[in-house]
């Protein structure tokens, strides 16, 4: 059959309701999901085709309304008016009808044509409702069609109702108009009236919507007015105010807002009857043993433990996996071409940059797949609503937690997993100190020096890192929270939904999302930023022998947390690289920490990977020796570092300063601009160095040095 | 508990146990952060069940039109209620 037609349609409903669900129904594998212009709100899109028309599908951010009140609020709201979709699919939880229509009226208000989803129907009818959808579709002017999202029942019919409806919309004649009562409606009208009286002003919008939203203060309604001179029409918004708040004593947006819900309680009074006597539902069981007072944390920590296990022990596996084929292409490739530069070039810098980039891969797949199946069976609201308390105190949000833990493994997919946070202020607060917690990158360096200098006592050396990054995130999260994000707290008003059994479709969908949009746009900035430090630490040449490289060992002391690469012996000294002589030109700035410049040089290799400092050590201390073995690294850095108190500080700058390239891109990424990026590099590095500072130099004057 | 119209009996939501219901009288606050409230359903008149608080005592969790909403204590001082039969 061949396409006759495209229509767009955009998906609309209450977070929980199913949509997404609908969405894979309807477009199955061919999706794409990308950023809303400028923002780091999903967008996804995808394709269906039904009957021999091509519908194109528009995932709008899932909203309880349309006020602007939040970003996800706005960009729903602007799509439905200046995207002009043909259509509006409004997909509803059909168990939970009172509030999800509450988001219908504000749909009937925008003007949109629309088709309602009544999903996860088969969930309201067991629990004991009964709708007459036929007369509510009449009552409100809307098709409707009962679905079951996760089992694909209705969808069919759903497309039918959608592409009849996009076929008579020249004929709609009833257009419902949400009743608001003789006094609100007198208002409206005079607002209306002002409207009208402008020019072109109503051309994209329908007056009354206008009137409404003025009618509410609605701020970004009216700053696209104030554009265009209509100080009459706002003065009149003003009186009408005024009016209302008068005669009802309250305020206007609480009056207009129990109007709708008056509209839905009515019509649903007329066409639906609980058959059932309410009571304690599976769900609610669940809920008793997983929010107990006793038990709720013991289980919350433990599927915190098995999330972090899955995640970081699984995941080795495969990053095991990952090196190992690296390593296989490059002696290859070391066997197939002639000594060269670009053999060079290819193997250290190609190679061992790709090995960098999808090193990460596992994690951030296994990762998601533990998310998807907390959000999706409702449990990533409980963790929420436990650990909230905890949270709120470090000016956090509950669901602030799960980043923040697994930042100790990896910190860009746990900066990638702050997506679930809804707050932009809270979101942005986690990532920013979500480097501060100590990934498992940086444990070789410490296992390295604290092994050389503390000898037993280095575990707590160790443990006092954690402690610290977790002390200095908190005091880092309360300055931005007072400086930075000042005063636009949100309230913590969160639904908990049923206990859903999660859908394999959906859950795998969500994964391969999460990994295809690290590798396409985090991948290749990652590439390209370890290509130029190869460079860096590899020329200029000298002599003909192979450069040390430093990204090529990355990998394997990530996955091995060896010392050094033994397939790799060092052969010219990294202090003539333009690395060397950058070590060199900032060491001044390093002096008064105690450190040299090979711990300089070392810790600029470290913004490819933290555990290319432990390499590099080796490159640097274990270079004048014929063997590069631990006990010559550890016998060059005795050398180098001239105390425990020196060691210690070097640790913490470790711990403290950028974790890695991909972090830095991550958050590029995830906070939606460089200078974010920015910000998070500069604020870690002026934190480091002045932590750094106040241990050496406290531990001078103590006596330590 | 007897109701009576006296205004007197208006407590606020984060005084009431679990189990309790009640109905809402008043609600506090303004601006985005009242709005919020409201279109989730907290409006006079409206009946609430608090189902629990969390395990440390905050936020608490109420069953409202018929799904469960949690919301910070500190935010529960600004709804004003009648309590309609205790838990």
């Amino acid at each position: 059959m061949t396409v006759t037609s495209r229509y767009t349609i955009a998906l609309a409903g209450n977070p929980n309701s199913g949509k997404t669900t609908i969405f894979n129904q309807l477009t199955g594998s061919h999706q794409k999901v990308g950023n809303w212009g400028g923002v780091t709100v999903e967008k996804k899109e995808g394709v269906a085709r039904f009957n021999g028309i091509e519908y194109v599908i528009i995932d709008l951010p899932g909203t309880y309304s349309l006020s602007a009140y939040s970003l996800e609020e706005v960009i729903a709201r602007d799509y439905i008016i200046e995207g002009k979709p043909d259509l509006v699919v409004h997909v509803v939880d059909a168990g939970n009808l009172e509030r999800n229509l509450y988001l219908t009226t504000q749909l009937i208000e925008l003007g949109a044509p629309l088709v309602i989803a009544l999903n996860m129907f088969d969930e309201a009818q067991s629990k004991g409702l009964e709708v007459d959808y036929d007369h509510l579709s009449k009552l409100l002017g809307i098709p409707m069609v009962p679905t079951v999202g996760h089992r694909g029942k209705g969808i069919d019919k759903l497309m039918e109702a959608v592409g009849k409806a996009i076929s008579d919309r020249g004929s709609r004649s009833r257009h419902l108009q949400l009743p608001y009562g003789r006094e609100i409606e007198d208002e409206i009208d005079e607002i209306q009236h002002a409207i009208l009286s402008v020019d072109g002003l109503a051309d994209r919008h329908s007056p009354r919507w206008l009137a409404v939203k003025l009618l509410e203060d609605d701020a970004v309604v009216k700053k696209r007015l104030e554009l265009r001179s209509t100080d009459g029409i706002l003065a009149q918004a003003m009186i009408s105010r005024d009016h209302i708040q008068e005669m009802f004593d309250d305020d206007v947006e609480t009056v207009l807002t129990d109007r709708r819900y008056g509209f839905v309680a009515g019509a649903l009074r007329e066409t639906t009857r609980m058959s059932k006597e309410q009571r304690q539902t599976i769900s609610d069981h669940i809920d008793n043993v997983l929010t107990n007072r006793l038990l709720g944390f013991p289980v919350f920590f433990l599927f915190m433990w098995a999330l972090f296990q899955l995640t970081f022990s699984l995941g080795a596996h495969p990053q095991a996996w990952i090196a190992t084929g690296i390593n296989l292409a490059s002696k290859v490739m070391i066997g197939v071409m002639p000594p060269s530069l670009l053999r060079d070039l290819m193997v250290d810098g190609i190679l061992g940059g790709v090995g960098g980039v999808l090193v990460f891969l596992p994690q951030i797949l296994i990762l998601f797949l533990g998310i998807s199946v907390l959000e999706d069976t409702g449990y990533m609201a409980r963790a929420a609503f436990i650990m909230d308390k905890v949270m709120h105190t470090l000016g956090l949000h509950g669901k602030s937690f799960i980043p923040l833990i697994m930042g100790f493994g990896c910190n860009v997919p746990a900066i990638m997993a702050t997506r679930t946070l809804e707050s932009r202020r809270d979101r942005l607060l986690t990532i920013l100190i979500n480097p501060l917690m100590s990934c498992s990158a940086r444990l070789p360096v410490y296992v390295l020096v604290a092994g050389t200098f503390f000898g037993v006592a280095a575990g707590h050396v160790i443990f006092s890192l954690y402690l610290l990054g977790i002390v200095l995130a908190i005091g880092v999260g309360q300055i931005f929270r007072r400086t930075l994000f000042r005063g636009d707290a949100t309230p913590f008003v969160m639904e908990l939904p049923p206990y859903r059994i999660p859908t394999m479709q959906s859950t795998l969908i969500h994964m391969w999302e999460k990994g295809s949009i690290y590798l396409k746009k985090m991948g290749g900035l990652i590439l390209s930023f370890s290509i130029i430090i190869w460079f860096l630490g590899a020329f200029p040449r000298h002599s003909a022998s192979a450069p040390a490289s430093i990204s090529n060992t990355s990998i394997e002391a990530a996955v091995t947390d060896s010392a050094s690469s033994p397939d790799n012996p060092p052969t010219h000294d990294l202090s003539d690289t333009y690395i060397g002589k950058i070590g060199r030109v900032i060491e001044p700035a390093m002096r008064p920490l105690g450190f040299d410049w090979q711990m300089s040089v070392a810790l600029l290799t470290g913004f490819v990977a933290k555990e290319v400092v432990v390499s590099t050590m080796g490159v640097l201390y274990g270079s004048d020796k014929a063997e590069n073995s631990q006990a010559a690294v550890e016998h060059g850095l005795k050398r180098s570092i001239a105390s425990p108190l020196i060691a210690y500080a070097f640790l913490v700058f470790v711990l403290l300063y950028t974790p890695c390239l991909a972090t830095v891109i991550t958050i590029r990424r995830e906070a939606g601009g460089w200078k974010w990026a920015a910000l998070a590099v500069g604020y870690e590095l002026v934190l480091a160095w002045a932590m750094t500072f106040v241990i050496y130099r406290g531990g001078h004057l103590l006596g330590l040095g | 508990m007897q109701s009576t119209k006296n205004p007197l009996d208006s407590v606020p939501l984060s005084t009431c146990s679990e189990g309790d219901r009640v109905r809402i009288k008043k609600l506090k606050g303004e601006g985005a952060y009242k709005k919020r409230l409201t279109e989730m359903g907290l409006l006079k008149g409206a009946e609430i069940t608090i189902q629990k608080y969390a395990p440390l005592r905050d936020p608490m969790e109420l069953v409202i039109k018929g799904y469960h909403l949690s919301i910070r204590v500190e935010e529960a001082e600004n709804v004003l209620v009648q309590p309609m039969s205790r838990g």
